[in-house]
């Protein structure tokens, strides 16, 4: 096509462009890209994140951690996958066929919606079209309530998980584990209402923009910090929180029937679980992706949850873990307490 | 028109969860029905430019109530006593009062003037939680503290019910 | 405005097709050959004794999640406040202040009576 054949195309092309279906159908098809892209590098993410929690297990320890597969275990993680791929699957006969299937399934959904609000970065614009792209999938004004409501949904593939196996320790460690997962989400709640009243909106991109400039909220809120940090280690049942998936006493607890690729899901959830825990405290109190100018905003933002992945695992290998009626009790009689306290405290400040 | 298309796709699921919460035989299943019927009916608040509304929904029913219901139902033993105590028979009568009473509500909402109401798209365009807070701490002072009373009694007569086994 | 809902449903869409294409695949790949014990639930090694769900009511658990649903229904009254809090100021501060009193008055209740102890 010669240029005198594309400068005739350029007024079409205007008129059709602002056609404001064909803008409303841009929207739709980049809101579609942004899910894809979004949910396959967090698909994904569970990978580098076993190797590195194994390592880093491995160097608390003082021994080398995954050494063989690849250069310094590095592939360790792709055999692990391949590894579950190809493992038989057990149904046990008698546990509930359907449930069985779709508690997996019930457990991911809710981590991965999380992922819709989650502002990754400010907007950038495409330098040729001079289009602004959000780094965000949608920014629901009511952003930090979803998040939490969402969070509140993913008791149910353990205890979807725990009941469809039919098996004692199976139930009793789904019940517990959802038990403790609600104590808790009590005081989660209560740690991101402190954050809402420094900030007036329930946003989650008003939050992080109110912190530019170094006024980060964990210098405001830093009880509310450690609250969230806590109430957050029990939600995502990691250690020391873990009672309910001992290995030691309950047999693995509400998956402990279930194998090779269901098994793969379960855990791939507790990860992702994870990772969306790091980024909203990082969102909520350490300022998103502010951070002195000489990197990207995105830098930033993958350098501070990245260091709060790895706070986490820190405490995995640090700490014993509680006993399940004292962990109840710390969440009942110590941290809720403790946050109403903060959330009184703050608003007499601000008043 | 597309959102036509999303309400009654909402409609149609929430319609045939509510009938299949009390179809299943297994009580789990009901309870999951249940969930579903919640989660439309979180949509369709959406669709009327509520999210406030949606989330709370989803907070409170999916998150907190239906996971009682679950608690309960996997404790007891309701796996054995399904169905033993339903009456038999008798079903005659029943789908001919669901037939009388079906043909009431579409008399009565055809005569009235709720298929007239649409929803104007531009109302609010930022989910109303400011007006909702700042309505609840000044004109409806005394409901809300009204609330408080009505949770504190929920709470305290549950822990008197359950304070023979407590022991 | 209803756009910025719209990712929920295609998030929940996506996974749910991912997981059950990966779920298709692995029943496509693995080897099947169940055995009867393979097939039964694990009990340390012996057979299980009695029916998973007999016997097991615990009162805890649903005096933990009562405490829960009163104290859910508190939060989401404190995130309209937290929003307006600092334009209406001290009176919305006061009611807000009555409100947390009477549940905290709950809360010591259930400590006293022994409803937050056991398991």
């Amino acid at each position: 096509m010669g240029q005198e054949e594309i400068r005739g195309l350029l007024p079409v092309l205007e008129l059709y462009l602002s056609n404001p279906l064909v803008i409303m159908m841009l929207e739709i098809l980049l809101i579609f890209i942004k899910v894809v892209v979004v949910t396959l590098v967090v698909f994904s993410l569970p990978l580098p994140l076993t190797y590195m929690e194994r390592k880093v297990a491995g160097h608390i320890q003082v021994r080398l951690g995954p050494m063989r597969v690849g250069p310094h275990g590095i592939l360790q993680p792709l055999a692990d996958m391949i590894k579950l791929f190809f493992k038989e699957d057990i149904i046990p006969s008698k546990a509930d066929p359907w449930l069985f299937r779709i508690a997996p399934v019930i457990s991911m959904v809710p981590v991965f919606a999380v992922f819709a609000t989650i502002p990754f970065g400010d907007k950038i614009t495409i330098p040729f079209i001079n289009y602004e792209v959000s780094m965000y999938i949608s920014d629901m004004n009511v952003g930090i309530l979803y998040v939490l409501a969402i969070a509140g949904l993913s008791v149910y593939g353990i205890i979807l998980g725990g009941w469809a196996s039919n098996s004692k320790y199976a139930l009793l460690g789904g019940l517990r584990s959802s038990a403790q997962m609600i104590s808790y989400e009590l005081a989660l709640s209560f740690a991101c209402i402190g954050v809402v009243m420094i900030v007036n909106s329930l946003s989650l991109v008003d939050i992080v923009k109110a912190q530019s400039g170094w006024h980060w909220n964990i210098f405001y809120q830093p009880v509310g910090f450690v609250i969230f940090f806590i109430a957050g280690l029990a939600e995502i049942n990691r250690i020391p929180f873990d009672l309910p998936e001992d290995e030691g006493t309950l047999g693995a607890g509400y998956h402990s029937e279930y194998s090779s690729m269901r098994f793969a899901f379960f855990m791939l959830t507790e990860y992702v679980a994870m990772v969306s825990m790091s980024i909203l405290a990082v969102l909520l109190f350490f300022g998103g992706w502010n951070g002195p100018s000489f990197l990207p905003g995105i830098i930033w933002f993958v350098i501070k949850v990245v260091l709060c992945i790895y706070f986490f695992m820190w405490t995995r290998f640090t700490f014993p873990r509680y006993r399940y009626d004292q962990l109840m009790s710390i969440g009942w009689k110590v941290l809720l307490p403790l946050s109403l306290l903060n959330i009184l405290i703050t608003g007499l400040i601000i008043i | 028109m597309a959102e036509q298309i999303f309400f009654f796709i909402f409609a149609v699921l929430a319609v045939g969860s509510a009938i299949a919460v009390v179809s299943f035989k297994n009580p789990v299943y009901s309870v999951l029905s249940l969930m579903v019927c919640f989660l439309q009916m979180a949509a369709l608040f959406v669709m009327l430019r509520s999210p406030f509304l949606a989330v709370v929904q989803v907070f409170v029913y999916v998150g907190a109530v239906l996971v009682l219901f679950l608690f309960v139902i996997m404790m007891l033993d309701i796996r054995k006593a399904r169905m033993d105590q339903f009456i038999t028979g008798g079903n005659f009568w029943a789908i001919g009062l669901l037939g009388i009473l079906i043909i009431e509500m579409i008399l009565i909402i055809s005569k009235s003037r709720l298929t007239s109401i649409t929803v104007s798209s531009e109302l609010r365009l930022d989910g109303g939680v400011r007006e909702i807070g700042e309505a609840l701490f000044t004109k409806y002072i005394l409901p809300f503290e009204i609330v408080s009373f009505i949770l504190l009694v929920a709470l305290m007569g549950a822990i008197v019910l359950g304070r023979k086994e407590l022991r | 405005m209803l756009l910025t809902y719209l990712p929920v449903l295609i998030i929940s869409g996506f996974v749910i097709f991912i997981a059950t294409f990966v779920f298709i695949i692995n029943s496509i790949v693995s080897p099947k050959k169940p055995s009867s014990e393979k097939l039964s639930p694990w009990e340390c090694g012996m057979e299980p004794i009695g029916e998973a769900s007999s016997g097991h009511f615990k009162i805890h658990f649903f005096i933990i999640a009562i405490l829960f649903i009163v104290f859910d229904v508190e939060t989401l009254f404190l995130f309209p406040w937290a929003v307006v809090l600092r334009d209406i100021g001290m009176v919305a501060f006061v009611e807000m202040f009555i409100f947390i009193a009477i549940l905290a008055v709950g809360l010591i209740y259930a400590w006293k009576k022994g409803a937050l102890e056991w398991v």
